[in-house]
């Protein structure tokens, strides 16, 4: 509001200055509406980083934990179903993965990265349930 | 004409200071994506944990004669099995299956005539043995020719119905103590087949470059088929828990002369890990990428 009103008693004095608050004013008001998705994604990459730290080290469990947790906070976040389902992957929870893969793609289509780990997947799961006579 | 000079220099000061700083970013945020080893764990197709003990009978094999592929199969399970499963493995003298179901056959084709009133036939076990509650009456009471010889998948079906012989199993699985018993066929037959190959060809133009081009040749190329079918039996029963069947070619120049038994071997390494996951869990290795 007091952001609206400094706009309309600059506006009638100088119009290069309107410009200038105008944008502003749109500035201010996109970063006011969107503190909680920004801060829900900032929250979800530290856990992310943390999960991939972990699982450098071979903690998947802990991953997973984190993983979960950052997809939690910020269900947007192709780039943590992707690691929760390699995750999944590595601790033999193949429906899971699938899922977590598939989430990941549907949020990111075009990401190639998230795309080669799921075909990477499904060659392995394919070749699981192969052959089979009954 | 004095004061454009100080202008340049700032904008240019100004563009360093950006690169600077987005340099610094970069290398502050660090890579976005991470090459991880990882390993999936794969669980058995069947469920085994009741029993303790793994009996790799025979196979009912041909194909090629080079190579004895019912002692090379039941001779690499065993010793697959040995390292890589948690079953003991029943050192037992390897089983001419070809010959026990001739046997089979004969039996039940002699005990046919004399009883044709629907009855049937004593099932075959060792030759002269009752058939068991449950035993599949068809592959009894249907004696069918049996070729000695196997050349083809034809060839092979006629003996299937030893592995429907619940009676049989049931006792070979009372010998070895009630095991998990394996058994099957395989065929491993010569192959070959003439076709257009691709082939990048050195040529030098007109002009005296020299170039690769790509033509297309026709070549014969001889190799094999190995074609096994797994089956598992329920020692305790005699009954088949499961079956799966496998297909792997191999191709050669003709010109190369590979061993029969070594492409033998070549095309067993494809198949033992899926043989080896339908009793054991295994683990299979790979890398994936983490993003951030």
């Amino acid at each position: 509001m007091a952001h609206a009103l400094l706009f309309f008693w600059y506006s009638d004095r100088d119009p290069f200055m309107t410009v200038r608050l105008a944008t502003l004013f749109v500035l201010v008001a996109s970063v006011a509406a969107s503190p909680a998705a920004a801060d829900a994604r900032s929250d979800a990459k530290a856990l992310v980083d943390f999960g991939i730290s972990v699982a450098q080290k071979g903690l998947w469990r802990e991953a997973i934990y984190r993983w979960e947790k950052a997809i939690e906070t910020d269900p947007t976040y192709a780039a943590a179903y992707n690691d929760l389902a390699i995750a999944y992957e590595h601790e033999g929870q193949l429906v899971k993965a699938r899922k977590a893969y598939e989430k990941a793609l549907e949020l990111e289509p075009n990401n190639s990265q998230i795309q080669q780990n799921f075909d990477l997947f499904k060659e392995i799961n394919d070749r699981s349930s192969t052959g089979k006579d009954k | 004409m004095t004061g454009a000079a100080p202008v340049k220099t700032s904008s240019r000061l100004a563009l360093a200071a950006f690169a600077a700083l987005a340099a610094t970013l970069a290398l502050a945020c660090g890579p976005e994506f991470f090459e991880i080893p990882i390993e999936t764990p794969i669980q058995p197709k069947l469920d085994v944990s009741a029993f303790q003990r793994v009996l790799v009978a025979g196979f009912v094999a041909g194909g090629s004669d080079d190579i004895d592929a019912n002692q090379e199969t039941v001779r690499l399970l065993r010793s697959q099995l040995r390292t890589k499963s948690q079953l003991k493995v029943i050192d037992a003298d390897i089983m001419s299956l070809m010959a026990i179901a001739q046997d089979q056959r004969k039996a039940a084709a002699g005990e046919d005539a004399p009883a044709p009133t629907g009855t049937p036939p004593a099932s075959a076990v060792h030759g002269n043995n009752p058939p068991a509650a449950g035993a599949d009456p068809r592959a009894q009471a249907q004696p069918m020719g049996l070729p000695p010889q196997i050349r083809d998948e034809k060839d092979l079906e006629p003996y299937e119905r030893l592995f429907a012989n619940v009676a049989y199993w049931k006792k070979i699985g009372e010998e070895y103590q009630n095991p998990l018993i394996v058994t099957g066929t395989v065929l491993f037959i010569p192959h070959s087949i003439t076709g257009p190959v691709v082939r990048d060809q050195d040529v030098m133009d007109q002009l005296g470059r020299h170039r690769t081009v790509s033509t297309r040749v026709y070549v014969e190329r001889k190799g094999f088929i190995l074609a096994p079918k797994f089956v598992f039996i329920d020692g305790r029963t005699g009954a088949t828990m499961y079956s799966e069947r496998h297909r792997e070619e191999i191709l050669y120049n003709a010109q190369q002369n590979t061993p029969a038994l070594s492409s033998y071997f070549e095309l067993m390494d494809r198949i033992v890990p899926d043989f080896l996951s339908t009793l054991s869990s295994q683990k299979i290795k790979g890398t994936r990428v983490l993003l951030k």
